[in-house]
């Protein structure tokens, strides 16, 4: 199974990490989306597992989220879908999902079954590193990867506890707020890569708001080892609601633009 | 290593790393200045001259002989704003204030925490924006309107149901946008640590007045306590006081809906199972794969699939039980308290006196029972008259 130390120590590029819901808007859909994203240059998925109440994320993934649960999504599919995802590409696969989701479905069993469905890492929203012992063992028992969030406002002091933590890459999140397409990455993020990049040798990866190739040229300048391209990527669902057709040949113009962004 | 902000196994703080720094700041001016002897004097002052504490213990004739028992009600509905909530906006209004805080943000159900943040937003001078549910608006109109009044903004929110619980993340979704400069008033004991201690401390000044004023008046303790909860602030802070007398019969009234078997109703305590939502570990009304469901209420400020940590240690734990009353007895309570009584109780409240009244006989004569008002109902008028049209002509 590839790792995501396969992707970062490998790649002489910024790696281009899309985010789908999983079963967004159904499961067909769904996986040809995300067939096509790889077929179009993706180095590694960073996949959601839909809930009720995503309070990290803005209107574009909280209506994909709402697609998703109406059409039944559950734990269970979303590891069948990882499984027919990882039958047709080995890329690395992260979730980013809600602690209340893996609490219900018990948490020994949820990094056991995912693991085994073929995901690197599971990055919890609401989940701080505070709390990490909840989980930890789990994710070591299953030779995951862990993987937490900093951001802007993070203190020092627990940048380098995060930083010690995590082994597949920090997500970084470039500006204060929720999940969104923006037009411009903000003052914010530049320094906090070079901090990270600084201080840690951990992969940092940017997410929450890039959306356009500058955005990612402009990562990739200031050092970051990947970039994530959610909103983005959920908007063009959405925008295709009922032409799958369409939807997959403007996933595929997007993913490639964006990769050729990467290119240092 | 000892966990912070837990009961039991419940609470605790889950919520994305960009809250962090600002839940600590916040916990720290807690802790700082809870204790501190100006903060206190201020704050009593304010309670006392601005918001009318302490409030009456009041004998109710009509429901002792109803009930059976000696039944007293513990007038919250006074207080100024007409509910509870102030209790809580003036302490963190002014632990904000102290904190050099100008920008005040909340969620609100029935519109009470809303109106009460906005009052304190109005007389702290500070900005406030309060977020509410779609559904929540059209069913509590005239608060809305107060609110405006006062000032503050009030932001409509869709979400699932447009109720407490989508008011709440799309605050949380705001705070994270605007976390350097704004504090979020919470208006109920859930959320994620220190908000459940917080607002504990701040609402237990309704069971520390009813337990001095129960011993002045009768020269013993309550055999029951009760209140509504809906994420559990006015009965925490009733029950608070009265933890440690175990004598002391405990009860919390959750909102039944069509009924506790049915499939509406917000009996997140009876009918919920152990989960994690808006940052704390408690119970939540949840399906088989661990998707909120969303609740029904009558009342707007219990309709809430989720519920204060500490309550869910205290059913656990025994200590306090949790019972339902229905829509439909909430709406016949809130007629016989008008009409025998003269006191509009919010629906909320009138949970816990529809509560009482179905275990009329069920008591010794001389039982003493307390049960909190916790909010006047004039902002249900409108939404009573709905329900039950034919009341003007009809004698109750
Ligand atoms: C009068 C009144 N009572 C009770 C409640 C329920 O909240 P809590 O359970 O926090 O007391 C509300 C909430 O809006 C209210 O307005």
């Amino acid at each position: 199974m590839k790792s995501y130390h396969d992707v970062f120590s490998k790649n002489k590029r910024t790696a281009l990490i899309p985010f789908f819901v999983l079963g967004d808007p159904d499961d067909a859909t769904s996986l040809e989306l995300i067939k096509t994203a790889i077929d179009a240059g993706a180095d590694v998925l960073e996949l959601g597992i839909p809930f009720s109440d995503p309070i990290a994320d803005g209107p574009t993934i909280q209506k994909a989220d709402i697609r998703a649960l109406e059409n039944g999504m559950n734990c269970e599919r979303s590891f069948e879908m990882i499984r027919q995802i990882k039958a047709y590409r080995d890329i690395p696969i992260g979730l980013l999902m809600y602690y209340n989701l893996i609490c219900h479905y018990g948490r020994e069993k949820f990094y056991r079954d995912a693991a085994a469905a073929g995901v690197n890492s599971v990055l919890v929203a609401d989940l701080c590193v505070d709390d990490a012992d909840e989980v930890q063992e789990f994710i070591r028992a299953n030779g995951m990867e862990t993987v937490y969030m900093v951001t802007p406002n993070t203190s020092a002091e627990r940048r380098l506890k995060i930083g010690k933590l995590c082994s597949g890459f920090i997500y970084t999140v470039s500006t204060l707020g929720v999940t969104g397409i923006r037009t411009d990455m903000g003052k914010l993020v530049e320094p906090l890569v070079k901090t990270l990049k600084a201080e840690t040798k951990v992969p940092v990866c940017v997410g929450f708001g890039v959306s356009l190739p500058e955005h990612v040229r402009q990562l990739a300048a200031a050092g970051a080892d990947g970039v994530f391209v959610g909103s983005a990527v959920v908007k063009i669902i959405e925008q295709n609601l009922g032409n799958p057709h369409q939807a997959r040949e403007q996933m595929g113009k997007y993913i490639e633009q964006m990769r050729q962004a990467t290119e240092r | 290593m000892e966990k912070q902000g837990r009961y039991g196994d419940f609470g605790g703080y889950y919520v994305p790393e960009v809250l962090m720094p600002a839940l600590e700041e916040l916990e720290q001016a807690f802790e700082r200045y809870r204790d501190d002897e100006q903060f206190c004097a201020e704050l009593k002052r304010l309670l006392n001259d601005y918001a009318g504490r302490p409030t009456p213990l009041y004998l109710s004739e009509a429901l002792s002989q109803r009930v059976g028992a000696q039944v007293y009600l513990k007038r919250e509905d006074l207080l100024h704003g007409g509910a509870h909530k102030l209790n809580n906006t003036l302490g963190q209004g002014l632990l904000a204030n102290y904190m050099g805080k100008k920008k005040l943000i909340a969620e609100t159900g029935a519109g009470q925490h809303g109106l009460a943040t906005a009052t304190v937003g109005a007389f702290f001078g500070m900005e406030v924006k309060v977020f509410m549910g779609v559904t929540d608006i059209e069913r509590q109109k005239p608060n809305v309107e107060k609110m405006q009044l006062l000032g503050a903004e009030v932001i409509p929110v869709t979400g699932a149901s447009g109720t407490l619980k989508d008011a709440i993340n799309e605050a949380l979704r705001y705070w994270t946008a605007h976390v350097d400069d704004t504090f979020y008033l919470f208006g109920t004991a859930a959320g994620p640590h220190p908000y459940p201690s917080m607002v504990r401390q701040f609402q237990r000044i309704i069971g520390d007045e009813t337990r001095r004023q129960c011993l002045e008046k009768t020269n013993r303790l309550p055999n029951l306590i009760t209140a509504c909860v809906g994420g559990g602030s006015n009965a925490i802070g009733l029950f608070a006081a009265f933890l440690d007398d175990k004598a002391v019969r405990i009860v919390g009234v959750e909102a039944a809906g069509y009924g506790v078997d049915t499939d509406k109703h917000a009996c997140t305590l009876q009918r919920g199972s152990v989960g994690v939502l808006h940052g704390a570990q408690s119970y939540v009304l949840q399906d088989e794969n661990g998707q909120v469901i969303e609740s029904h209420s009558v009342s707007a400020g219990l309709d809430y699939p989720g519920v204060g940590p500490e309550h869910s240690f205290l059913k656990d734990c025994g200590r306090v039980e949790y019972v339902g009353a229905t829509d439909d007895e909430v709406l016949d309570t809130f007629l016989y308290m008008t009409r025998s009584e003269g006191i509009f109780p919010a629906f909320e409240s009138a949970h816990a006196v529809a509560w009482v009244i179905s275990q009329a006989g069920k008591f010794n004569p001389d039982d003493i029972i307390i049960i909190n008002l916790s909010g006047r109902g004039d902002k249900d008028v409108e939404a009573f008259m709905k329900y039950r049209p034919d009341s003007i002509k009809k004698k109750a």
